[in-house]
């Protein structure tokens, strides 16, 4: 659809509506859905105390989604390190306020709890593609350009690092290195980085928490000790490996519903999935999820201006590694972090964060025709 | 140049290897459920069932033991127990805490509750998992039981629990014979998982021991599915478990009983055995023991006062006792001579109080002698001079071969725990074991059945029996069926083979203890029985406790009365009945009961007991219900 010469300014509000890709919307609420069925099930075929709650949710996100979508994508390259600097407050807050069992994630707000690490993950790619829309190719080139958005992921990563989770710090981090990618930071620098990284692996071993460590060495050989650290990853192996096929039923998993599985409603839904629908039902879920990064990849390459190529491939990128980071954790590819699996784990914020994502890339896909020059929202 | 074209165009490439990366990623996802899901399915689909099925084994009820009537001896009781459940008491931990002191408070006003019960029922409230029952108090009588059913509204979280507790209804008068059961020890851990349940009880003792395998029954097993607490959620499936088989016993019961009342606080043991058929309808040792006391595990108090009791109620004295027979053993001695031609029925020996051999001098009992005896009198009197030189004569080896035949000094094998087998010595024992020669004396001694002679009062059943059977080689048994590898098998009709003596060599003898008690001048004249068709005949015995010395023998042997009770002698009486046709052997040693005196009418009694309940005749009382085809004899 081509637009008149004055639209590329301005775009009516029925025209953004028109342009929402509804096929994604639909694509967003089977993906909940597989959700709200995993977690009727969790609950031992019940909606409470989980499943309502989460379509409450989802259902408020989804209208912050459209509400993001059809908002002008100017508004965002304009306020986001407003955003960013919002999120990061936030996330300083925790220091001083915070409440969560063991790491301190949560903080209360007007009686809603929130988790500020998931927010900052998307703030963070807003404050990056702003940036990197606003610098010049031969400039990203320059080191010391790099300085300024080095410390927009570090920053956050160390807060969060040390509150500690260790699951969406290297979440930040690899999302940053992947705008940092797509924006054309030189391979080199990565491998430099990459070295330098591995060569702190000591130090920061030595920072680690006893139960990070512990995660670790689990990881590495979880029948160690099958019913201390080892027990999460070998009962969630059980639950996926007696699935088969097929599965064993709606309601009929055994694992989960005889509580052999921890936090069965949040990080290990994955498992209720693959028990009860096989590896047919883990298939569709993934079908989902891969339907949904392709559209992200392809709003990105299909984007006109440096911000939403970024903006879109970060939270994509984003969503991408919700979904293989808890799923290779749950079936022990990795060792056992604390990401939930999207838009299915049992949880607020990730839903509003990752909803709020998803109404960016959509923003940026009804507003592909409109022309933002780079010095957009400059003096802001 | 654009330099947004640029910028796209490096955007497009390095966008489009990301896109590429994350489909690799998605893909080895896919690969890695498929290798759990698919490949690796069997594995995890077994161990999901571990994780969920539970089995539990049925413990099988344990099988009845009963007497020949078919009256029970063993059996399995209902128990009752009061429980707590933490979780049904409230919500949160301190508000259970809180709540079970309360009704444990509340129950100790309805049934008598110990503190320190209480203390460890708090103590496992808060280590177990709140919906494990934890037991306040065990074997509750029903009274108990219906006072706190009325009252459990007032008594949260308690339950009543059943369970099963051996009983006994001869109670001490039976412990020897059926022994007893308790909780499998660990060396008596076999890998069998039905002896790790803990409310298990097996066999210690008697014959809950010997015949433990076929009473033990087989557990079931039921499978349940149960959650990562282990708390169970259903049953999926049950197969029950097979109860234990019953075993009968030869046993009287209340011939056992009137035992046991008859011998009342004595220290004493009777032995009542089938000379036929070596059935033994009674096997006392008194003082008994509580067979109770053992399930929930022995109050180490009583178990030292047990163990230091003089009276030894925790041994079978009948079966492992042993005694020197005394004057009982001149009965092999006799019997011995006889065969070896040695004497006949009128050899005469002169008896003056005392024998003389070298420089020892041997007493008989009867301090100024017995005059001249022949051997009916001589039996009838008990004149050890007489014996003092048929034994001489005989010499130890002939004898020792006598006593062997007759079942002395090797056990006789019945179906019972911890028989000994007494002693017999020889010439060759004596030179092999303590480097010396016999010495014609110590035949002499053992011509009387003092010295190394020992018996057990089984033993002297047995050859009672043997001597008024005609000779058979009868072997005593108290079940009624054999334990075998494949479980339990009938007992073979008894066959026994001869002893190989002389029908009239044992006709002497039998007239020669028909004497013993019904002629005058015997030494059981006590013994004689006076009811229509019952009679007795036996040997009197008195098995000694120290030696006499000379210098007491010359200040004045001391009556047995003058002793303390541990120091006097033990009183032997070996009788069977009817004299005519000899059915029954009853055996009776009194310990320290000085002389035979006192055992002669404690066999008179039993005997008169034993014939009055003969199953070959019309029973007298009908309170123990007999049926039809009473087994037995």
């Amino acid at each position: 659809m081509e637009l008149s010469r004055s639209s590329r300014h301005h775009m009516s509000i029925m025209a953004r509506v028109a342009r929402i890709n509804w096929v994604v919307v639909l694509l967003l609420s089977l993906t909940a859905c597989v959700g709200f069925v995993l977690l009727y099930s969790a609950a031992g075929g019940n909606f409470d105390p989980w499943a309502t709650r989460q379509m409450t949710r989802f259902v408020m996100g989804l209208g912050l989604c459209l509400l993001v979508a059809t908002i002008d994508v100017r508004f965002w390259l304009r306020n986001a390190y407003i955003i960013y600097f919002a999120a990061m407050g936030l996330l300083g807050l925790i220091e001083l306020i915070g409440t969560g069992t063991g790491a301190q994630r949560w903080i209360q707000i007007a009686g809603v709890r929130i988790q500020p690490s998931e927010l900052m993950k998307i703030a963070v790619v807003l404050a990056l593609a702003r940036y990197f829309h606003k610098i010049q190719m031969e400039d990203v080139a320059k080191p010391l350009y790099l300085i300024m958005p080095v410390a927009l992921v570090f920053a956050p990563a160390l807060l969060v690092l040390k509150q500690p989770d260790l699951g969406t710090a290297m979440m930040l981090l690899l999302v940053g290195a992947a705008v940092f990618f797509v924006a054309g930071v030189r391979v080199w620098k990565f491998v430099a980085v990459g070295l330098g990284g591995l060569a702190a692996i000591p130090v920061v071993w030595a920072n680690l928490h006893g139960y990070q460590k512990l995660r670790v060495l689990t990881f590495l050989e979880p029948e160690r000790d099958p019913l201390g650290a080892g027990y999460h990853i070998l009962q969630s192996k059980i639950a996926l490996g007696a699935g088969g096929l097929t599965g064993k039923g709606f309601l009929q998993g055994t694992q989960s519903h005889l509580n052999f599985l921890p936090e069965q409603q949040t990080d290990f839904i994955f498992t209720i999935l693959a028990e009860e629908f096989g590896f047919v039902g883990a298939l569709f879920l993934l079908g989902c999820y891969a339907g949904l990064i392709l559209y992200g990849v392809t709003v990105a390459l299909r984007a006109r201006n440096q911000f939403g190529r970024v903006l879109a491939i970060g939270v994509t990128i984003n969503f991408f590694l919700y979904v293989f980071i808890n799923i290779a954790m749950v079936t022990g590819l990795i060792p056992v972090v604390g990401v939930p699996l999207p838009l299915v784990s049992y949880g607020g914020t990730v839903m509003l964060s990752l909803l709020f994502g998803f109404g960016l890339i959509m923003c940026i896909a009804i507003h592909r025709d409109v022309q933002i020059t780079r010095r957009e929202g400059d003096g802001l | 140049m654009n330099p947004d074209y640029e910028k796209s165009k490096l955007f497009t490439r390095r966008a489009l290897l990301l896109a590429g990366g994350q489909g690799a990623f998605m893909l080895a996802l896919v690969g890695r459920m498929y290798y759990l899901q698919i490949v690796e399915s069997k594995k995890y689909a077994m161990l999901a069932e571990e994780n969920r099925i539970n089995l539990r084994l049925l413990p099988p009820p344990r099988g009845r033991i009963v007497d020949r009537f078919g009256v029970p001896l063993a059996v399995n009781r209902q128990s009752y127990r009061v429980d707590i459940v933490a979780e049904r008491t409230g919500k949160s931990t301190r508000e259970r805490k809180r709540k079970v002191k309360e009704t444990l408070a509340a129950l100790s006003t309805i049934i008598p509750l110990s503190e320190a019960d209480a203390r460890r029922v708090l103590r496992e409230i808060g280590r177990k998992r709140a919906f494990v029952p934890i037991t306040v108090r065990k074997t509750l009588t029903w009274e108990e039981v219906a006072r706190i059913e009325v009252n459990t509204p007032d008594l949260p979280g308690i339950t009543i629990a059943e369970g099963t507790v051996r009983h006994y209804p001869l109670g001490q008068a039976g412990a020897h014979v059926l022994g007893y059961v308790a909780a499998v020890s660990e060396a008596e851990q076999t890998g069998d998982p039905l002896l790790e349940l803990p409310d298990i009880r097996i066999g210690k003792n008697g014959i809950e021991k010997v015949f433990d395998a076929p009473l033990r029954g087989e557990a079931g097993t039921q499978q349940i599915e149960v959650n990562a607490h282990g708390r169970i959620i259903k049953e999926l499936s049950r197969e029950d478990a097979k109860p234990g088989q019953e075993v009968a016993l030869t046993i009287d019961a209340d011939l056992q009983r009137f035992i046991a009342d008859r011998l009342g606080e004595e220290s004493a043991i009777a032995v009542v055995m089938d000379v036929h058929g070596g059935q033994v309808m009674a096997l006392s040792s008194n003082p008994g023991y509580d067979p109770t006391a053992f399930h929930d595990g022995l109050d180490p108090e009583l178990w030292r006062a047990w163990r230091r009791d003089p009276k030894k109620p925790l041994i079978s004295k009948a079966v492992a006792g042993q005694y020197a027979p005394g004057s009982v053993f001149k009965m092999c001695v006799a019997l011995a001579a006889l065969e070896a031609g040695i004497i006949g029925r009128y050899h005469r020996v002169s008896c003056y109080g005392h024998t003389q051999l070298g420089s020892s001098r041997f007493h008989c009992w009867k301090r100024g002698g017995h005059g001249t005896v022949d051997l009916h009198e001589a039996i009838k009197q008990s004149c050890d001079v007489f014996f003092y030189d048929v034994a001489r004569r005989l010499g130890v080896d002939r004898l020792a071969d006598m006593a062997r035949r007759l079942g002395l000094g090797r056990s006789v094998g019945i179906d019972l725990h911890g028989e000994r087998s007494g002693f017999i010595p020889t010439r060759a024992w004596k030179l092999a074991t303590l480097g010396e020669p016999w010495q014609d004396g110590e035949s002499l001694v053992a011509g009387i059945g003092q010295g190394f002679v020992l018996t057990t009062p089984l033993q002297l059943a047995v050859m009672m029996s043997r001597l008024v059977n005609g000779g058979k080689a009868v072997t005593p048994h108290i079940a009624h069926r054999l334990v075998t590898a494949e479980g339990l098998a009938p007992r073979p009709a008894p066959d026994f083979a001869s002893i190989g003596v002389r029908p009239e060599n044992l006709r002497i003898l039998a007239n020669a203890m028909n004497g013993v008690v019904n002629e005058p001048g015997g030494t059981a004249r006590r013994g004689q029985l006076s009811e229509e068709g019952m009679s007795m005949g036996g040997k009197t015995g008195t098995s000694q406790v120290r030696r006499i010395t000379r210098e007491e023998r010359a200040r004045g042997v001391k009556k047995n009365e003058d002793l303390p009770w541990e120091l006097r002698d033990h009183g032997l009486f070996v009788g069977y009945g009817p004299v005519e046709d000899p059915r029954y052997v009853v055996a009776v040693v009194l310990e320290h009961g000085g002389s035979s005196k006192y055992a002669v009418p404690i066999a008179r009694d039993i005997m008169r007991e034993t014939l009055s309940r003969d199953p070959l005749q019309p029973r007298p009382t009908g309170e123990a219900a007999a049926p039809a085809g009473a087994r037995g004899t």
